[in-house]
């Protein structure tokens, strides 16, 4: 058992996978010796060798479009994007090809290839450095999008992300990534394409992923003491969505909260509520209801806690949800 | 010959294009061994037979469209006719004759053009990607290919084709700059056709040729005649080798002319006067071998017709994709999602097929 925080358990997912497959090869900016500027990378060159984690120059198009051909040859490439915003420039690459070669090429060329973007506010970055971008992804069909909410499923998730045979989308949640945990490495969540009830509840289900688990966490204790029994799903995969879960939760309680720190509109919960209000209609006791961030560009550091999900407002929103003494 | 050597000082691309074999069917040059100019030249005569094929298929509706390379046969042909049986070919969507002269089937090579798949044959079968569309997006994808094939000890080269007009675009700086740091075995073939659907050159680079690029990324760049075959056979083979013992990539401009419109859908006659094309007829690489050779397309023409038959024949065959398949390749493996969806369209069918 060993204590770790998410950076760590990133960072022991790529030395264990590396270790098990030789094909698995790591490269991106500042990837290289200096370790990654959250350290995910940390000691994989001295480790493996300047073959196998490398810097590459500073272009993320390149980066991923040449992943792309690495793949095509056999290898599974891990890259990096460094920050959420610095993945736009290799938009074209992703959803033009990384997304739709096994499709093009009728699954004769498989990309089974990694791109790590850390995401999301709530570091005091400045612009550019917290956007959510996760629904430029999920909605581009052939590729996987996930997202570990805890520590323990940032290293199961990273694993079978870097095993899976179609291109995934891994999205770290940074403001999470010093999060510790007692883990037991290497044994394994099953968190590839599933999500998982974190917290058992029986009045709402609040459906989050990523950086929101935690705080829907917290809301959930808070929930408590307003007289709410809170049940927490963690989607963990956004693509595929583990609609069975979703709606065994939400048809148990008979209401939910989406809650995710991107804008609201047209952002991911959109779907999900969406799903939810489709295949669970007639067990809603009210409509689904969202909490995310307003629909304006991400804030600068002395605004952002207005834009972030916080237990206060998720509890407001629970209080919306048409209880029967209102 | 000297500037076609490789020069670790990296001296500047000649402004004169290497060339050959000149205007008149002359040699000027060392010349390649009579058997390959005489597969160069045969290569080029079916390959215009097959551009003319296909535009006349998307006439007759067998085709939703077709980008000729006629009046570009010597670099379609000569840059792949340079590559060994390990090596790779990137093509864009203007290089179905490029992976005609590779060995993919036509019909397959057609299949992104006729509309019943986005591609149709099996890169590694023939070790040619796809027919890529997005401008330039390609050449990442060589370069990474030839970096893995690199750190493996593999001993081959990569092949990428791309236009002027894509040299505009980002991917291919950013595939030049990572080609050049990381010493991949990479050869970018840039078929200079003057035209970029109705830009022309003049609005596309202020470079004094395309082959100067080169020299900023730290690689050798060469100027080159792209209608004269045994040119650009000759610096590609000399380019592809020197990637494919260790020597790094280089960039290869083929100076050519895109004498039909940019797609069959397309209108010259909007943009560039008639006579533009006038003193390119006149450098015809084909003609020009006709020349040098003392044969002309007569040598070839009832291989060219039984091909062309063939191919007709392939064509007129009423192509049918299981609808199914639209869920088949998304994914290793069809999500829940997809599968509903692949059953909801069948269900959809199958009450299509009642009523009728």
């Amino acid at each position: 058992m060993a204590q770790l925080n998410m950076a760590q358990a990133l960072n022991r997912a790529l030395r264990d996978a590396m270790t098990d497959d030789p094909n698995v090869v790591v490269f991106g900016e500042d990837v290289g010796p200096y370790g990654g500027v959250f350290t995910v990378t940390e000691g994989l060159t001295a480790q493996f060798g300047e073959d196998r984690c490398f810097d590459s120059p500073l272009a993320e198009s390149g980066i991923v479009g040449t992943a792309v051909g690495m793949a095509m040859y056999g290898m599974r490439p891990v890259v990096e994007m460094q920050f959420d915003a610095f993945a736009y420039p290799a938009f074209e690459q992703i959803t033009s090809h990384v997304a739709k070669m096994r499709n093009r090429t009728r699954g004769k060329v498989a990309l089974p290839m990694v791109i790590r973007i850390p995401y999301g506010g709530g570091i005091g970055g400045v612009e550019h450095h917290g956007d959510s971008s996760e629904a430029y992804y999920t909605h581009t069909p052939g590729l996987t999008v996930v997202t570990p909410g805890t520590t323990a499923d940032a290293y199961s998730l990273l694993r079978a992300a870097i095993e899976s045979p179609d291109p995934v989308i891994f999205m770290e949640p940074k403001s999470r990534y010093w999060s510790r945990a007692d883990l037991e490495l290497p044994a394994r969540t099953d968190a590839m394409n599933r999500a998982v009830v974190r917290r058992v509840g029986q009045d709402v289900t609040l459906i989050a992923y990523g950086s929101t688990v935690q705080t829907c966490m917290e809301t959930a204790d808070a929930a408590k003491e307003e007289g709410w029994d809170v049940e927490v799903v963690d989607l963990r995969s956004l693509t595929p969505l583990d609609e069975d879960t979703v709606c065994a939760s939400v048809r148990k309680t008979g209401r939910a909260v989406v809650v995710h720190e991107s804008s609201v509109f047209s952002g991911y919960g959109a779907e999900v509520a969406a799903t939810v209000s489709e295949k669970c209609f007639h067990w809603l006791e009210a409509p689904v209801l969202r909490v995310g961030g307003f629909d304006v560009p991400y804030p600068p550091k002395d605004l952002e806690e207005h834009q972030l999900p916080h237990p206060d407002r998720i509890l407001d929103t629970i209080a919306r949800l048409q209880w029967e003494d209102q | 010959m000297k500037s076609i050597e490789a020069s670790p000082e990296l001296t500047l691309p000649g402004r004169k294009p290497i060339q050959l074999v000149d205007e008149n069917g002359s040699a000027v040059g060392d010349l390649p061994d009579e058997r390959v100019l005489r597969s160069l030249h045969r290569a080029m005569v079916l390959g215009r037979r097959f551009n003319r094929q296909a535009t006349a298929l998307t006439k007759q509706g067998r085709l939703a469209v077709y980008p000729s390379s006629v009046g570009q046969e010597a670099c379609e042909v000569g840059a792949t006719l340079a590559l060994q049986a390990d090596d790779w070919l990137f093509p864009t969507y203007r290089d179905t004759l490029a992976a005609v002269t590779r060995g993919v089937p036509a019909v397959e090579t057609l299949t992104l053009l006729r509309g019943d798949w986005h591609s149709g044959y099996d890169p590694y079968a023939y070790r040619v990607a796809p027919l890529c569309t997005p401008l330039s997006t390609n050449g990442p994808h060589a370069v990474g290919l030839a970096h893995a094939a690199r750190l493996r000890g593999d001993s081959l080269a990569v092949l990428v084709f791309m236009g002027d007009g894509a040299t505009s675009e980002g991917d291919a700086h950013e595939a030049f700059n990572f080609a050049a740091v990381f010493n991949a075995p990479v050869v970018f073939f840039i078929q200079n056709n003057q035209w970029a659907i109705s830009v022309p050159l003049s609005k596309q680079s202020k470079a004094l040729t395309l082959a100067h690029k080169a020299i900023g990324y730290g690689m050798p760049g060469y100027h080159v005649d792209g209608n004269d075959a045994a040119a650009v056979y000759t610096v590609v083979s000399e380019a592809l080798e020197r990637a494919r013992s260790g020597g790094g990539p280089s960039i290869v401009e083929g100076l050519t002319y895109r004498i039909d419109p940019h797609t069959n859908s397309d209108d010259t006659n909007r943009y560039r006067d008639a006579s533009d094309a006038e003193p390119w007829r006149a450098t015809d690489p084909i003609l020009r071998f006709n020349r040098l050779l003392g044969v002309d397309e007569s040598a070839y023409a009832d291989e060219a017709d039984r091909m062309m038959a063939e191919l007709r024949a392939e064509m007129n065959k009423d192509a049918h994709v299981d609808p199914d398949e639209l869920f088949e390749h998304v994914y290793a493996v069809p999500t829940p999602r997809l599968r509903a969806q692949a059953a909801a369209l069948r269900a959809e069918l199958a009450v299509d097929r009642d009523e009728a």
